[in-house]
């Protein structure tokens, strides 16, 4: 199965691991990810404002390539999936974005949403499988206490993200049972790490990420993971309690046996 | 801000879609508010400055740069009064008319570490300036 593919400008940087461990694993459970030409970054956040265009035109374009292709479309940045299936959430059901923005893009056959947008872990549970998964795991990562970091961007607004129940989600916690190891459930997992607030306002964010850290610890986990490179390394500023922060793909990849593959995959 | 308070206030709710008057004061999205504390104006004070067209108060206020857009408050609403839409859109008409923007390029160097994600780069400017 090939699926069209949006890496964002992280996973081209400081966030490698996070696409090539991706890439291996896809390899070991049969799927490819084609990335999209010239995709340009989605700009980190959501413009929120109703009259806002030109701003969510980059994630139109990712998605009107994908809809020319037939594919969907999988992202892996948890920001980077934020935006753009808001925006199709947009130009599906508002009337007026998908107007303006189609002016702007001049389409032969203007875009309306049509694209299918999958986050990674979406992939795996709904594409994939979670008990097809757990089949391919040859190194299970058996007595390993892994808390889910969901962040907010992933789940809220539950109306428009539809990635699992925004108060309750298990999907991360699946997907830990799928690879063997065993899922620490923590009342902070679903509460905001700061995201952008840590560019200027370090105390502010680490704060945040300390009682994230410390009710996590609290609960017994002894590591957690993210889809997120801003949670990481947000979470990585705390001070509270150090429990090791690790992408999702980097504990696939490992359980799959394809850890050392990466280099390979990696452009 | 040159125009009136009440074109003001039309123009947030324009721009976030909000209706305000939808809120029944119960104040759940300032009790979810991850940056409660640091804000002047709390999201459910700020859902009445709308309301009551007291905007001079609002795009001064500290607020508009605290808020994280973690939709915490989106999320939890009972009344889907959405108040972190109004807050960005009360950061919209700050740094489209003033030009009043909260992060300048000169300060980046020294706010730069050897792990930052560009990731942050990009959603602090998209956040902070016009």
């Amino acid at each position: 199965m090939k699926y069209s593919y949006y890496p964002g400008c992280t996973l081209r940087t400081k966030a490698k691991d996070l696409d090539a461990y991706a890439k291996a694993s896809a390899r070991a459970l049969g799927f490819e990810l084609e990335e999209i030409e010239n995709w340009q970054c989605c700009g980190g956040v959501y413009p929120l404002g109703s009259d806002e265009i030109a701003t969510k035109l980059s994630s139109v374009r990712a998605l009107n390539e994908a809809k020319e292709k037939g594919q969907e479309l999988v992202t892996l940045c948890s920001a980077c999936h934020h935006v753009i299936k808001r925006v199709n959430d947009d130009m599906k059901h508002v009337e007026d974005i998908r107007t303006r923005a189609n002016n702007y893009m001049q389409l032969e056959t203007p875009y309306a949403g049509e694209t299918t947008v999958l986050h990674y872990l979406e992939v795996l549970r709904d594409r994939i499988g979670f008990d097809v998964l757990k089949e391919k795991v040859v190194n299970p990562l058996t007595g390993r206490k892994i808390g889910a970091y969901y962040g907010c961007l992933l789940l809220r607004p539950g109306s428009v993200m539809a990635f699992d129940n925004p108060e309750n989600p298990t999907i991360i916690e699946d997907f830990i049972r799928a690879i063997g190891a065993e899922p620490v459930v923590y009342p902070y997992r679903n509460e905001c790490c700061g995201g952008y607030i840590s560019l200027k306002e370090k105390e502010l964010s680490k704060n945040m990420c300390d009682t994230i850290m410390e009710s996590a610890e609290g609960f017994g986990a002894e590591m957690l993971i993210t889809a997120c490179p801003l949670c990481l390394y947000n979470l990585n500023k705390s001070t509270a309690k150090k429990l090791p922060v690790y992408y999702f793909t980097e504990l696939l990849a490992e359980a799959l046996g394809v850890k050392d593959a990466k280099e390979e995959v990696a452009k | 801000m040159n125009k009136p308070a009440k074109k003001q206030a039309e123009l947030i709710r324009e721009i976030s879609g909000v209706n305000p008057l939808k809120c029944m004061k119960c104040g759940k999205c300032s009790a979810t508010c991850p940056s409660y504390d640091e804000m002047d104006i709390k999201p459910h004070q700020f859902v009445s400055y709308v309301q009551n067209e007291n905007i001079e108060a609002l795009v001064q206020s500290k607020t508009l740069w605290k808020c994280l857009s973690c939709f915490a408050c989106v999320e939890r609403c009972p009344r889907d009064v959405r108040p972190g839409k109004l807050i960005d859109a009360a950061r919209q008409i700050v740094v489209r008319e003033r030009g009043a923007d909260y992060l300048s390029p000169d300060e980046i160097p020294e706010l730069l570490d050897p792990e930052l994600p560009q990731q942050l780069l990009v959603s602090a400017f998209r956040r902070y300036r016009r």
